[in-house]
């Protein structure tokens, strides 16, 4: 139909075409105006910007964690040591069928339900590149089955890290404590950048108290990485700096010695050696693998040590709270002497009880009930001491009252923290009027006083605290802070001096020499542990009655009535004339002193007469 | 060689004048041909380097140009009037073939696009890309132009049947290019500027309820995702964050041919193809991107010359818009690598890897060179 139109119009067609060309040809020009703005501000404009996206990209900061420092006991021995510890990971995006390298993997190297949940968890919140870690700590076994059968298992990786291993494990558990994972609580207290690429961290004890010192300074790398996340080549790397390495006081000897004695027992042993302050012995039982920690422990084996009846997370040696009970006595001596109320020669009398002045109460000694009398008419302060007399103590204490009683006692360092480098010390209770109506907002009863002349009472007192005493008094006065570590990289660390006590010479020679009758004399508390001694030790004995159970738990008759006998303790120095070791010893429910002093010797025994340390 | 082919005994007249040169004899257009190949070897040198230094996918991909090549020389030899006359009967197999892709195609990614015919796979649709704008081309070259309205109708039908076809696969990528390269034709045919305002009003009236009825929803996410790759940066986002951080890494300088870090490191995803831009703006920076603009530019303008040359309006309306249908890929691709547009799949012409873009593209220029080496077929 239109043909002959279209004849007629051929030139206006030309036209229309020719002008719709030329709008295109504009339209194009405008468009890749518009596209050549656009790769000019990506380019030119915001050029930085996605250089440096592009170089954070490529070029990944890696912290190189330091190595931690080591631990030694004072002979050189090795106490904590990091171990190079294998895991299994998976890369998921380099895994064809996960399912079948989890059954495979499963055929060569044991996998838990746990591990198995862990990981899922773990791959849902990782990227694809990121390796996932299915098991720690593979076997040697495990790790040569895996690398033969590596070739058809992509994406299974196998990489080595530097863990926490104490070789002693329990023996040392309460005296260097542990390292753990880092928490979510310490994640926001530790200084972000020296923690990058560290995954533990001191939880309590040396490695928590030393834990800047131990934990040296984290170190970078620059790596170029490729959108999996593997690293191709490293550009530049500043190392790490180690952390630095502790050599305590402990002496492995002493430290086995005082656990053998304790056997099956629970209780606490601290030694300190008078001269230098150093803690030569810290030993709480029972202890626990100090190991299990390290890489996270299982909520059943964590569950299993703190309901344990025996509290063996619970550091008896600074955290335990015992009365003192009867080795309170040299101390409340040392007292009486300063303050002038007694003499070595003055005597009181001893009917085997005591009452005050206008009170029927009769405070029994504890010979009354053996004896049916004291321990002799008058007793001095040498039998008072060597036969462990209340009576004595009882008028005593009546007569410097309980204030007077904590001024006297309080530079022996009851009442507070020793400060012994570790974490976690409790101070003990020494108690005055103003400490009870703070405490308990009463006035203190002169009853009390008497009670707490032999160390009942309010009055509490840590091992550490006890040992500290021990060594204050064996030295004389000399006041050192207990501390446990004698050098950090071969530095040796002074434990700090503390204003010592001064008294004359012959109130401390009075005190030492009740304290040698205790062990040396015929009748010494602790007569049994001269059998065969080759040294002189000064000693004292003590029991504390046990009032409550703890936390009320429900348990067995056998038990309970196990469990309420009185706490055994006893404290020594040796040898009497240059001491160089104090310790403190507590036995719970040990029935009494003869279940402590033992101890004593053994480690006394180890000290001066094994290879000197 | 032309010096050879000139050197030999002329066949026709003796006339210098009227002696067809080798290359209008064997329908080539110089210019163009050396434009392309100087894209091509530009282009194989970016995919080296986008594929990961892969010499196999260079040759691959260099044998897809050869073949090519010989379709484009190929087709140029082929009348122009032959071509028209082709266009409707393709165009009906073409049809055919896009419902059989319906009842009997082969699926990926849950769209049916191929069909499998001994073994060897195509894409119906890609056909289309030449076949549809040649066809509505025939139809309005036999019209009084500028089109009346029922003409129009008519030219919209014939692009709206394959587009639906396809648009249903679905592939709405495809289905809008295709339907725009037919749009093209009537806009050449210079269809008044009324129509034109108003479709583009109506399209932008129908993007509402496009959004909340048509549109599925990957294909919300990638208009979401362009708007703010930042939403999703490790999902849908990240190839394009990716692909800008490459092309802004590029500078004015570019890193350098194949120290490009973003696609050597595995960063940028589909480097050697549909990304390959981001590859070349980061290696040879701003510089090199325009080197490249120049290069389609130049080509352009040599299509729309031999369009503004062509003897017949059928020729000048195919020419138009195919060279048009061309920029149409050009701006696509590089506006959805910079982030400007919805992530689609469509390659850089003649720079991405693959075979199929490559044949088809270089069909359409032995269209483009049959044109310009077009006697008079319609009387003036």
């Amino acid at each position: 139909m239109p043909r002959h139109l279209e004849l007629k119009d051929s030139l206006r067609e030309t036209r229309v075409n020719s002008a719709r060309i030329i709008t295109a040809v504009l339209l194009v020009i405008a468009l890749l105006g518009v596209i050549v703005t656009r790769y000019h501000s990506l380019q030119i404009t915001d050029y930085e910007i996605y250089r440096t996206q592009s170089e954070r990209n490529r070029v990944q900061l890696q912290p190189l964690p330091p190595k931690r420092g080591l631990i030694f006991d004072r002979n050189g021995v090795l106490l904590a040591d990091n171990r190079p510890s294998y895991i299994l990971s998976i890369v998921r995006e380099q895994v064809p069928d996960l399912e079948a390298t989890l059954a495979e993997l499963a055929e060569l190297v044991p996998v838990s339900e746990s591990d198995l949940e862990t990981f899922n968890k773990k791959l849902k919140r990782r990227h694809p590149y990121e390796a996932v870690p299915l098991r720690f700590r593979l076997t040697e076994a495990e790790r040569a089955r895996l690398s033969v059968n590596r070739y058809r298992l992509p994406g299974v990786v196998v990489d080595a890290q530097l863990l926490r291993y104490y070789p002693h494990g329990e023996l040392f558990s309460h005296a260097i404590g542990y390292l753990g994972r880092i928490n979510e609580q310490e994640v926001l207290e530790l200084d972000e950048s020296d923690y990058r690429g560290t995954f533990h961290v001191g939880k309590v004890g040396v490695e928590k108290y030393y834990e800047d010192v131990l934990h040296g300074e984290v170190g970078y790398q620059n790596v170029e990485t490729n959108a999996h996340g593997r690293v191709l080549r490293v550009l530049e790397s500043f190392d790490p700096k180690s952390g630095a390495d502790l050599t305590l006081n402990l002496d492995i000897r002493i430290q086995q010695a005082a656990y053998d004695a304790l056997g099956d027992q629970r209780g606490a042993v601290v030694a300190i050696d008078p001269r230098t302050g150093g803690v030569l012995a810290l030993v709480s039982k029972p202890g626990f693998d100090t190991n299990l920690f390290v890489n996270g422990i299982g909520s059943e084996a964590y569950s299993a040590l703190r309901d344990s009846l025996d509290v063996p997370l619970f550091n008896r040696a600074i955290q335990g709270q015992y009365p003192p009970g009867s080795t309170i006595k040299p101390f409340m001596a040392m007292a009486g002497l300063e303050s002038g109320l007694v003499t070595p020669q003055s005597t009181v009398p001893d009917p085997g009880w005591y009452s005050l002045p206008g009170d029927s109460h009769k405070y029994r000694d504890w010979i009354l009930r053996i004896r049916g009398t004291g321990h002799a008419a008058r007793v001095d302060m040498n039998m008072a001491i060597a036969e462990s007399c209340d009576v004595y103590f009882y008028d005593l204490a009546r007569r410097l009252t309980i204030d007077r009683m904590y001024e006297y006692l309080s530079p022996f360092g009851f009442g507070e923290r020793t400060g012994v480098d570790t974490t976690n010390e409790r101070r003990g209770v020494l108690p005055s009027t103003r400490w009870k109506r703070d405490a308990m907002g009463q006035s203190w009863y002169p009853g009390e006083t008497i009670s707490a002349g032999i160390g009942q009472g309010y009055m509490l007192a840590s091992p550490m605290q006890l040992a500290m005493a021990t060594s204050v008094m064996a030295s004389k006065g000399q006041r050192h802070t207990p501390r446990l570590v004698k050098a950090i990289d071969g530095v040796p660390v002074e434990a700090p001096m503390l204003e010592p006590i001064v008294a004359p010479e012959e109130y401390w020679q009075a005190v030492h020499e009740g304290m040698l009758e205790v062990v040396h004399g015929q009748r010494g508390t602790a007569k049994a542990l001269a059998a065969g001694i080759e040294y002189q030790m000064a000693g004292k004995t003590g029991t504390a009655q046990v009032i409550g159970i703890a936390q009320g738990a429900v348990y067995k008759e056998s038990e309970v009535s196990e469990r309420h006998r009185h706490h055994g303790l006893f404290i020594a120095f040796a040898p009497v004339e240059e001491p160089t070791i104090a310790v403190a010893i507590i036995v719970e429910n040990g029935g009494g002193s003869s279940a402590a002093s033992p101890i004593a010797r053994a480690v006394i025994d180890t000290w001066l007469l094994g290879e000197a340390g | 060689m032309a010096d050879y082919l000139r050197q030999m005994p002329h066949q026709g007249s003796a006339d210098l004048a009227r002696r067809p040169s080798a290359a209008s004899r064997f329908h080539i257009d110089i210019p163009l041909l050396l434009l392309l190949l100087v894209l091509t070897v530009y282009g194989l040198f970016v995919l080296y380097s986008g594929s990961g230094k892969d010499m196999g996918a260079v040759v691959r991909q260099g044998r897809y140009f050869l073949l090519a090549y010989a379709i484009m020389i190929g087709v140029a030899q082929v009348s122009l009037a032959r071509i028209m006359r082709w266009a409707p009967w393709l165009y009906l197999l073409g049809l055919a073939t896009l419902v059989a892709v319906m009842l009997v195609g082969v699926g990926a990614k849950g769209a049916q696009r191929w069909l499998s015919i001994g073994g060897f796979r195509f894409q119906p649709s890609e056909i289309m890309k030449l076949v549809l704008p040649l066809t509505v081309a025939w139809y309005l070259a036999d019209r009084t132009l500028p089109p009346r309205f029922v003409h129009i109708m008519v030219a919209l039908g014939l692009v709206g049947i394959p587009a639906a076809l396809i648009l249903q696969q679905p592939d709405l990528g495809t289905a809008l290019l295709i339907a725009a390269s037919g749009l093209f034709v009537l806009f050449m045919a210079g269809m008044g500027w009324g129509y034109i305002f108003g479709a583009v009003v109506l399209a932008g009236a129908s993007a509402w309820p496009a959004w909340m009825f048509v549109l599925k929803d990957y294909q919300k996410q990638r208009i979401l995702t362009m708007l703010d790759p930042e939403s999703d940066k490790l999902g849908a986002g990240w190839n394009i964050i990716q692909s800008k951080t490459a092309i802004g890494s590029g500078g004015w300088e570019g890193k350098g041919w194949m120290n490009g870090t973003q696609s050597h490191l595995d960063f940028l995803p589909e480097s050697h193809t549909d990304f390959i831009i981001a590859v070349l703006s980061e290696e040879f920076g701003l510089r090199g991107v325009l080197v490249l603009m120049t290069i389609y530019l130049l080509i352009l303008l040599r299509g729309f010359w031999i369009g503004i040359r062509a003897r017949s309006s059928f020729g000048r309306m195919a020419a138009g818009s195919l060279t048009l249908t061309f920029f149409v890929y050009v701006f696509v691709n590089m506006g959805m690598v910079a982030g400007l547009l919805p992530v689609v799949g469509v390659p850089l012409p003649l720079v991405s890897a693959g075979g199929t873009s490559v044949v088809t593209l270089m069909a359409g220029f032995g269209i483009l060179m049959a044109i310009s080496t077009e006697k008079s077929a319609v009387p003036r």
